[in-house]
Parts: structure tokens; sequence; C-alpha cells
């Protein structure tokens, strides 16, 4: 499936592996359509609890291991404009908020992104996945041209509140660099994808479906999470 | 990392008795207990990079063991410790992977300042 042209498309997660399941089908496509593509990754996923029984890693080794994952990823995408912003995984929601937002500013004036995918706020599970959110509709909130944002939502009640996404990309063409990178971030992933992987062989259409349909919501500026900030 | 060999353990713990050390002590159920089962009541602590000076360490009991910190003025303590290291860097990690492989406690000390 081809994308709407964009001239520059932007995604902001916090996490290593929050791109792979949802967005990487996505952020593939628009790489192979010549469309500029910059990751801005928060974290290190430092908290990360998969750290093996026996361990294969330590919370102070575990870092250095994400991070390479993280750049496997973006290598499985084809993505050259990776960006790790240096934030500790788990203390986003306790950073300044005027902060927060004027690093998402300054990615967006270096930019100038025509799109902008990260997480719906209140809607997005992690709580820093919910202050990324925060931070990224607040820097657009402020722009006189606002670029389009679309946001991943999953939280339980998503479909209460929002009701079916309103942006489904058919990513089947791009299945190999999805599966690329969802496997890159193999310390964090493992149990996840044999589960998939296990579905997948006996032929289950709702896990086909879930990985090669990435979902997203126009963000509602007319239900704006916030009155002001 | 390694299970955790009580003997060999607690001699690591005398050696950074009475040396400022700093300390990183964390316990979770992941970002995720409440998303995955809605009736759970998810909590957890989190500090790091605090100097503290104990005077006494122990770990005691059976696997998952508890470690404790005697300080001058209060303490530190872990309960669920499954494995140890001694890392290249001279720091003594110690923490309590559950059955899954997930971290569920961690206690480490070290004499220079761990990463951000």
């Amino acid at each position: 499936m081809a994308l709407p042209e964009e001239r520059h498309v932007l995604v902001v997660f916090p996490h290593p592996d929050d791109e792979a399941f949802g967005v990487s089908g996505t952020i593939s496509t628009y790489i192979k359509q010549g469309t500029p593509v910059t990751y801005a990754c928060l974290t290190l996923g430092e908290m990360g609890r998969n750290l093996g029984n026996p361990p294969f890693a330590t919370r102070e080794s575990l870092p250095e291991i994400r991070k390479k994952e993280l750049q496997a990823s973006a290598d499985a995408m084809g993505l050259t404009d990776l960006r790790m912003m240096g934030l500790r995984d788990k203390t986003v929601e306790f950073e300044d908020d005027e902060k927060m937002v004027g690093m998402m500013t300054d990615l967006i004036t270096e930019l100038n992104p025509s799109l902008i995918i990260t997480f719906y706020p209140n809607l997005s599970v992690h709580p820093d996945h919910e202050a990324t959110a925060r931070a990224v509709v607040r820097a657009v909130r402020r722009m006189e041209n606002r670029p389009k944002l679309h946001c991943v939502a999953f939280a339980n009640n998503t479909l209460e509140v929002l009701g079916e996404p309103d942006i489904i990309h058919d990513m089947s063409a791009v299945r190999d660099q999805k599966m690329g990178a969802m496997k890159a971030h193999i310390s964090q992933t493992a149990w996840m994808l044999e589960e998939m992987e296990h579905k997948l062989a006996q032929g289950d259409m709702d896990t086909e479906n879930w990985l090669t349909r990435e979902r997203f919501y126009n963000y509602r500026w007319d239900e704006d999470f916030e009155e002001t900030f | 990392m390694e299970l955790v060999e009580v003997k060999k353990l607690q001699v690591q713990l005398d050696a950074f008795a009475g040396k400022d050390v700093y300390l990183h002590l964390e316990t979770t159920n992941g970002s995720y207990a409440t998303h995955f089962n809605e009736g759970f009541f998810n909590a957890g602590a989190f500090i790091r990079n605090v100097v503290i000076n104990y005077e006494l360490g122990k770990v005691v009991g059976e696997s998952p063991h508890r470690v404790g910190l005697k300080l001058p003025h209060g303490w530190v303590y872990a309960q669920g410790i499954t494995h140890y290291e001694m890392d290249e860097h001279g720091r003594l990690l110690l923490a309590g992977h559950d059955g899954s492989g997930k971290l569920a406690v961690a206690l480490e000390i070290s004499e220079t300042p761990f990463s951000y």
C-alpha cells in the first residue's frame, strides 16, 4: 500500500521497540517511497524487565544492548536519521514539562515535518508514552501551521473513547522489514514473537491483521486532552 | 549473573561496609501490570545514585534471599534476590528475576556513580 506523500515524517516514542510493533511498517514504507523519516527515541529502555532467567544482562548492561537493538531496528527499516534523546526510562513524566515541549519544538523546527507520529494522550498505557504524547501535542498546539498528527492508542478503553481507528495502513508489502524491526529488539520481544509466530503458523487471522495493519488516530484538536498548558 | 551463594555474596557485601557507596534500589511490577490485569494494584520504588555508608550488610535465607544494609541512622533492604554479579567495574549487582526472566527487584552498590 502506497502512503500519501509527505515532506518529512517525524516519529517520537520513548522506548526502543515502541516503533516496532505498531509503526515499523509505516516507517519502512515511507522510506521506500523516498520520504525522509526521523525517529526520535527518548530513552534507551534502561528499565526493561526482560533480563532472562538465567540472566543474559544486568540492569547496568541492558542500555548498551538495547541501543544496539534500536540501531538494528533502524537498519531493518532502512532508517538513517535515528536520534537518541538521552532521557532515562520511566522518568519522562517527571522531567520539566516545558523542557519536554522545548525538546519537541526543537525537533519540529529543525525538521519541518508534514506528519508526526506518536502516542495518543490518555490512551497509551505506559507513563512514558503518556508524557511523550503530551509533550508532542503541546508543541504542535503552539504552531501556526500544524503538521498532521497520527497517534497510536492501545489502552483497553480505546474503542470506547475514540471508536475505530481512522487511519489503517496495510503493511503486507513491507512485512519482512517489519519482522526485522521486531526481531531486532529480541531481548525484549522474544516471548511475544514466539507467541505471534506460533499463531501465524496456525493461520490465525487476528494475528495476521494485527501484524500487517497499522492503526492510527488523527489527533482530535476539537477534543483536546487539556484546555491550556 | 550467577545464582546467589550466600557465603560468597556475604564476602562481597562485607567488602563494601564502612565505605561511601552509590546505591541503586528498585522494585517493579512493570508498567503494563494494570493494562494486562485491571484489578492489579501496581506499586514500585526506585532510587539511584544516592550515597550511603553501611556498617553491616547481610544476606539471609533461602533463595529468593533478603539482603539488608544497616546504616548509622537507618536501613536499606531488598527481598526476592536470586542472582548477583561483581561486574567489570567493581560494582556489586544484585537482582531478583522471576521464573519468566523478568526483573522484580534490584539492589546495586558501587564506589563510583552509576550512569545517569
